[in-house]
């Protein structure tokens, strides 16, 4: 690589260095073959309980430039009262080494059922949502995210 | 290059009784997931705060359970529906078993 003269600024110089070290790795996780997928970890948590779409809004971005620090923010609509709240929120990256992303435990003192963090994402993938309501019904949202720099949990 | 992780939270200081607010939250750490490899070719292992919650005048609120995709320096934010004041405390609990707290104040009126 010949950065003088290129004019190259300084964050293209640390990204296209930062590509470098990652392509490296991207090529190991494609040997987890045998890894832990979302439907496995979707099927332990549920069995076959059927999910329905919708209620979730799932707020990630198209592209991701770095995917060290991808944000997510999800809200599922409920009215959060002590008859009808949503339980628990898992989403799921399938693309990374390890699906599991976060899991979040809600309550009905939360008001509105909506959080948001950020995440590492090793390449192009789809985040799966899925929320469960007090009273068991599943809901699913799913969107895909591209990665052009992946993140590889490192 | 390991400091001690230091919990920064944004609570609004007042809100009016049934006023759902929005709670900011970030603590500095690596968030070492037990993906990478150093130098020689040998696992670094995994470091992660794996569990954040938060509970108000003791009862729990709100748990974000985190998994080595999480982003260093993680960020979580969340709402809570203010009924009466009192106060937070925020836990993140790490692998190796420490706990870091941050408390903060609300004033419903």
């Amino acid at each position: 690589m010949d950065f003088q003269g290129s004019g190259l600024s300084r964050r293209a110089a640390l990204k296209t260095g930062a590509l470098v070290a990652f392509a490296s790795l991207i090529g190991t996780r494609l040997a987890f073959a045998d890894a832990p997928t979302v439907a496995a970890e979707l099927k332990k948590l549920y069995g076959d309980k059927a999910m329905a779409e919708g209620k979730i809004k799932l707020d990630v971005p198209e592209i991701a430039e770095n995917g060290m620090v991808v944000p997510i923010n999800i809200e599922v609509d409920s009215p959060m009262t002590e008859a009808d709240y949503v339980k628990s929120v898992h989403i799921f990256a399938d693309g990374n080494p390890l699906p599991g992303v976060v899991t979040y435990t809600f309550t009905p003192a939360c008001g509105k059922a909506a959080a948001s963090t950020r995440m590492r994402l090793a390449q192009t993938q789809n985040i799966v949502c899925v929320a469960e309501m007090s009273n068991g019904t599943l809901y699913t949202a799913k969107a895909n995210v591209k990665v052009t720099i992946g993140g590889c949990g490192g | 290059m390991t400091t001690k992780p230091t919990p920064r939270v944004r609570v609004p200081a007042k809100a009016a009784a049934g006023e759902v607010i929005e709670i900011k939250t970030l603590i500095s750490h690596e968030m070492e997931s037990g993906q990478r490899k150093d130098a020689k070719g040998a696992v670094i292992p995994r470091k992660i705060l794996n569990k954040f919650s938060a509970s108000f005048n003791g009862k729990p609120i709100f748990e974000a359970e985190w998994f080595p995709a999480i982003s260093a320096n993680p960020y979580q934010s969340f709402f809570y529906k203010a009924t009466e004041s009192g106060e937070f405390t925020f836990t993140w609990k790490d692998d190796d078993g420490s706990e870091y707290t941050a408390k903060n104040k609300l004033t419903v009126g």
